[in-house]
Order: structure tokens, then sequence, then C-alpha cells
């Protein structure tokens, strides 16, 4: 047999995690021993995973900050449940309509993405983030103020409410500004949840491991150098922007299709969103993917799943302000994490204690 | 006159703007990051002056010089425990996300210390409004306030820059840290006056912000930080009249845009004036083009 390369053995390993996991719940599910809180979160860790491997593809693998990645996903999020909003009678096959609603979503996300982009790109550091930020924010005021509704005559757009739509006594209204769209089918499924968390990680690792990947990688190394020896910069940038937009829009259409109400608040699409998708790429390892893949799932069921049993066994001061204040647990980890693995003297540290072993040994 | 008035508040929140955008600019100037941090020193600096005046009766003034500096100490503070370690870090990452992460802790804090209710904060400026025009055009105590306190501001700071010591040796530290260090500046010394004096403006900014527009929640200051950031790179980053003028017209741009064309949507042309800035013309009105050495 022929001997596989160390990173196609390392990729085998990130897969072979998605699938024991989705084995291991599918036996759980099927024997009756899940609670309902925990298979409810399993929809949510499939578009969390999808979220932070496509953020890291951005943060790690092409070393910028993004901080609009839920802009990205609300697009594709709305983008879909209109999709389907519109087809819902038309097309009944609930696994046809996902998979055209997921195309939709998915490309209009990328269309957002190189449209941001393009001008962004040429950009670096601080003023990508801040951009990218404030395009988040301008999604979700756009969606907020966007009514479409639907009758004999076709589509209507407005800006301003309901009313103003202009509709005939038949029509409907499909996109209700604050409210959002209402209705949606609920298509998500867990199964499809895994299917989309290989698929994003099949593209992502392919793509690292592509000339295109190690060209982008070059880039985050050495823009300079990279430039030097003639790798087009704006078009490798925007390669990685784009395909991370359309994962972000991936993940957005699974969160779209497990909700029967899809509206955009600060809380889903703000940037309160972004920031915890980035904790999950920082505390998973920025570059690492495996770790994009693990961290957000231990995370919630650390500060979910396992908080919330516990608290019902007793109630604990310390657990209590675990669960109360979940985001400042983010934030510090967030400072932690980057100090002690970025700071030079923690890496001057952490090599003297962790290598003097190694050291001795292989004296 | 609706117009004048429009102007008139344009002017107001654009000076509050410019103040808070000096902190940035000095800041980006002298250590090159972003400090996302700063517009949560803000909220603190409000959230202090609002607990010394309506909970503790201490009159405005002292309050604000209290606040001041309260802001100034975690100003220097955060700069010690979380940006100094990562200043020579292999990537420039790796401080923009410890600076989020500040500005997240901040806010999460003040969240946990003052609770989620939003403050009514009372305004600490004590002059009347004036009537112009037959009662037709209104300038309120506090516009006037914030417009003569942004200009003396940006006065001060541009004298204490050109014509001090540590002035000059922060523009040194700006121009090459090395160099700097060679000719005998203390340059974490620079720095974290540099952060003070930027964190100390916060705290003016938080109350005048919160005079004018008196609803105080620790989600206050990020708003606001974000759009002075907007500001400071239109007026050119690292430049203090910039920093102003950048201001003023964000602030003008902004209620423009929320009186004539949707107040829904004033944020959304805020960041399409900055996507815009930074196509046009990416060193903003009064930047510097400074060539990429190898």
């Amino acid at each position: 047999m022929k001997k596989l390369s160390k990173t196609a053995r390392q990729n085998g390993i990130t897969y072979g995690i998605v699938i024991i996991a989705f084995v291991v719940m599918q036996i759980l599910i099927s024997t009756g021993n899940i609670s309902s809180s925990l298979e409810g979160l399993l929809i949510p860790f499939c578009y969390y995973v999808i979220l932070a491997v496509s953020l890291n593809l951005v943060v790690g693998v092409l070393g910028e900050l993004s901080l609009g990645h839920a802009g990205f996903m609300c697009v594709g999020a709305f983008a879909s449940a209109f999709f389907t909003k519109c087809v819902q009678d038309t097309i009944t096959n609930s696994l046809l309509r996902f998979v055209l609603a997921l195309i939709i979503g998915a490309l209009v996300a990328a269309l957002f993405g190189v449209l941001i982009g393009i001008p962004v790109l040429r950009l670096r550091g601080d003023y990508l983030a801040i951009v990218t930020l404030a395009f988040g924010e301008i999604i979700k005021n756009l969606v907020n103020v966007l009514f479409i509704g639907r009758d004999s005559n076709g589509f209507h757009f407005s800006m301003k409410d309901a009313f103003s739509l202009g509709m005939e006594p038949d029509g409907e209204v499909l996109v209700n500004g604050p409210q959002g769209i209402s209705g949606i089918s609920h298509d998500s499924t867990f199964i499809i949840g895994v299917v989309l968390v290989l698929l994003t990680l099949f593209i992502v690792l392919r793509l690292i491991n592509s000339r295109d990947g190690r060209a982008i990688q070059s880039i985050r190394d050495n823009r300079i150098a990279a430039e030097s020896v003639g790798i087009n910069v704006t078009k490798y940038k925007l390669m990685a922007f784009s395909v991370s937009a359309a994962l972000a829009g991936v993940g957005g259409v699974l969160y779209a299709h497990n909700l029967s109400t899809l509206s955009a608040t600060p809380k889903n699409f703000g940037y309160n969103m972004s920031i915890m998708i980035l904790v999950y790429v920082v505390l998973g390892g920025i570059g690492n993917i495996r770790g994009s893949v693990i961290a957000p799932v231990v995370l919630n069921l650390l500060l979910d799943y396992f908080l919330r049993k516990f608290q019902m066994m007793g109630d604990n001061v310390v657990l209590n302000f675990l669960s109360d204040n979940r985001m400042l647990v983010y934030a510090i980890v967030l400072i932690v994490i980057m100090l002690f693995s970025w700071s030079p003297k923690m890496i001057a540290w952490r090599e003297q204690v962790f290598h003097k072993k190694a050291k001795e040994e292989a004296e | 006159m609706s117009f004048l008035n429009y102007l008139i508040s344009g002017v107001s929140l654009g000076s509050v703007y410019a103040i808070i955008a000096l902190g940035y600019t000095m800041v980006y100037g002298i250590a090159k990051m972003l400090n996302f941090a700063h517009g949560d020193v803000i909220m603190v600096g409000a959230y202090v002056v609002f607990f010394a005046t309506s909970g503790a009766g201490v009159p405005a003034i002292p309050a604000v010089l209290l606040s001041m500096v309260v802001c100034t100490v975690l100003g220097v503070v955060i700069e010690k425990v979380a940006y100094k370690p990562l200043r020579n870090a292999s990537s420039s990452l790796a401080v923009l996300i410890t600076a989020i992460g500040v500005s997240y802790l901040l806010q999460n804090l003040a969240l946990l210390i003052c609770g989620s209710n939003t403050k009514s904060f009372t305004s600490v400026v004590g002059i009347p409004a004036l009537h112009l025009a037959g009662g037709q055009l209104v300038i309120t105590g506090e516009t006037l306030t914030t417009i003569v306190a942004c200009f003396v501001i940006v006065g001060c700071l541009s004298l204490f820059i050109s014509k001090t010591k540590p002035g000059q040796a922060m523009l040194a530290v700006s121009e090459d840290k090395g160099a700097a260090q060679l000719m005998g500046i203390n340059v974490n010394g620079t720095i974290a006056l540099t952060f003070a004096i930027g964190s100390g403006l916060a705290a003016i900014a938080g109350v005048l912000l919160c005079s004018a527009y008196p609803s105080l929640m620790p989600t206050t200051g990020s708003m606001p930080g974000i759009k002075a950031f907007v500001a400071a790179v239109f007026g050119g980053i690292g430049s203090i009249p910039g920093a102003m003028i950048g201001g003023i017209l964000l602030g003008v741009i902004e209620i423009f845009g929320r009186a004539y064309i949707s107040s829904q949507m004033a944020d959304a042309i805020v960041f399409a004036v900055l996507i815009v800035v930074l196509l046009v013309k990416p060193t903003g009105l009064f930047g510097k083009v400074v060539q990429e050495k190898v």
C-alpha cells in the first residue's frame, strides 16, 4: 500500500474526528440516550464549525483580520431563506429545495465577498478589520429596512414599510423589515449539517494544500517577497476572501433553515457574532483547521450544556457567574490566549520549559 | 433654518468624534496599532461621571477631573498589560485581536458592574441655550461647550507636540522607534504618555457625548469609537488637524444623512464614506504617503 503523506494523514484525522463525532451522536440519538437540549445543539454545532473553519481561512491562512464574518452569514441566510420562501409551494422535495437554497446562499455571499473584497483587499491589517466590521453593520442595517412582497403582478420592493409596497390584496409580504422572514420550512437536519461540515473541510483543506493555497500562505508570511516572485497578491487575497465568504454563506443557509423566523438582530448577525467566531478561531489555534472544528463544539458543550447540567444539580456561585457572563469569559479567553501564544517573552519561556526535556532526550 | 440647525448639531457631534479621533490618531501614529478599546474607555469615563454626580453628588468639574484621572490610569494599565507584551510579536494580528478582547472585556465588565439597563445621564453643562433669529435657531449649552472644547483641545495638543520635549519625543517615536531610542528617548514612557493623553481625552469625549445624547449603557462607546476611527482615517491617520476636520465633516455627514436620507441608514452612510475615502485617497485628507521599505 502506498504510504500516505504527512498532510494527507493529518487531514484524514480531521475528517475522522467529524465522522466519529457524527456516528457517536447518531448512536446516542437512535438509542434515545440524548437529552433534547443537546439534540437542539447539534445543528448549531455544525454551523459554528463551518463559520469557524471559513474564518480561519482568512485569519490563519491569509493572515488578515475580518470582523464582518457574521455579515456574510447574514447575506447567505437571507438570500437562501428568501428563495425557500418563494418556492416553498412549487418545490416540495425538501432536500432538492435545500440544495438549491444552499447554492443560492453561497453564491450571493461569494458575490458580496468579491464586491467588498475588490476595494478593501488593497488595504491591509487594521483597515481591513474596520471595513469588514463596517460592512457587517451596513448589511444588518440594510436587511432591517428591506421589505419585499409578492402578489399577482410580481415582486414589490420597499425600503420604508410594508404598506408602501403597494400590493394587490392577494399579495404576501415575504421580507418584513425588522420582523424578517417568517415561516421558513425547517429543512436543516443534522445529517445535512455534517455533510456540509465535511464539504467545508474538504474545500478549505484542498485549497490550503494546493498551489493556490501555498501562494496565499506566502502572502501571509511575507507579502513583499511573494510579490517579488510574481504572485498576484490581490488575486489570491480575493480568492481566499471570497471562498471564506461563500462558506460563511453556507453556514448562514444552515442557520436560516434551522429557524422558523429569521430576523437580523445585533445578537445573531451583529458584531458579537463575528467576535464569537473569532474566539473559536483563536481558541482552536490561528491557522489550525482542526482546532476550528474542535473549539466551537467544546466551548459550546462546556458553556451551554455541561454548565446548565451542573447548575441543575445545585446552586453554585461560580457556575451561575460563568453562565450569566459568557461574553466576559470569551473576552478573557481571547486576551489570555493571545498574550500566551504570541508575546515574544512567552514564546521564549515556553521554549525554555517545554523544549528542555526534548533537548535533554536528544542529547 | 432647519438646515442651519442640522449643521450646528452636526458640527457638535463631529466635535465629539474629533476629540475621540485624536486619541485614535495619536496612538495609531505612535504604536502603529488600532486601539479597539478606545471607544470603551469613553463609556467608562461617562459612567464615572454618572456615578460621581448622580450617585455621590460630586459637582460637575471635579467629577470630570476624576473621570479623566480614572481613564488615564485605565489607558496606561491596558497598554502595559495587554499591548506592550505584544509590541514585538511576529504577527500584527496579535495585538489587534487582543485589543478587540480588551474592548469586549470593558463592555462586559461594565455590564456586570453597572447592569444592562440604560442610565439617563444628566448633562454636566450649566450654560443656558442661545436663542437666535427669533427663537428659530437654538444652540444648546452642550453644543457650545463641545465645539469650544474641541478647538481648545486641538490647539493645546498641537502646541504640546510642537513646543515641548515630550511632544517632540512623540514625534520622534512615531517617525522611527529605533532611532528615537538611540537618541536617548524613553520609548516605552513616550508610548505610555500617548495612551494616557488619548484616554484622558476619551473621558472628556464621553462626558460631552452623554451630555448631548443622555442614554448611557455598556455599549454606548463602541459605535462612536468606530465612527471616530473612520474620522481619523478620513482626516489622515497620524495627523492632529486631520482628526479634527475629519471628525467634524463626519458628524455633519451623519446628521445630514439622518435628516435628509434615512434615519436607519445613517450608520451605513458613515461607513460608506470610509470605503469611498479608502478607495479614492487611502492616506486621508492630511495623511502622508509612506514608502514601504523592504
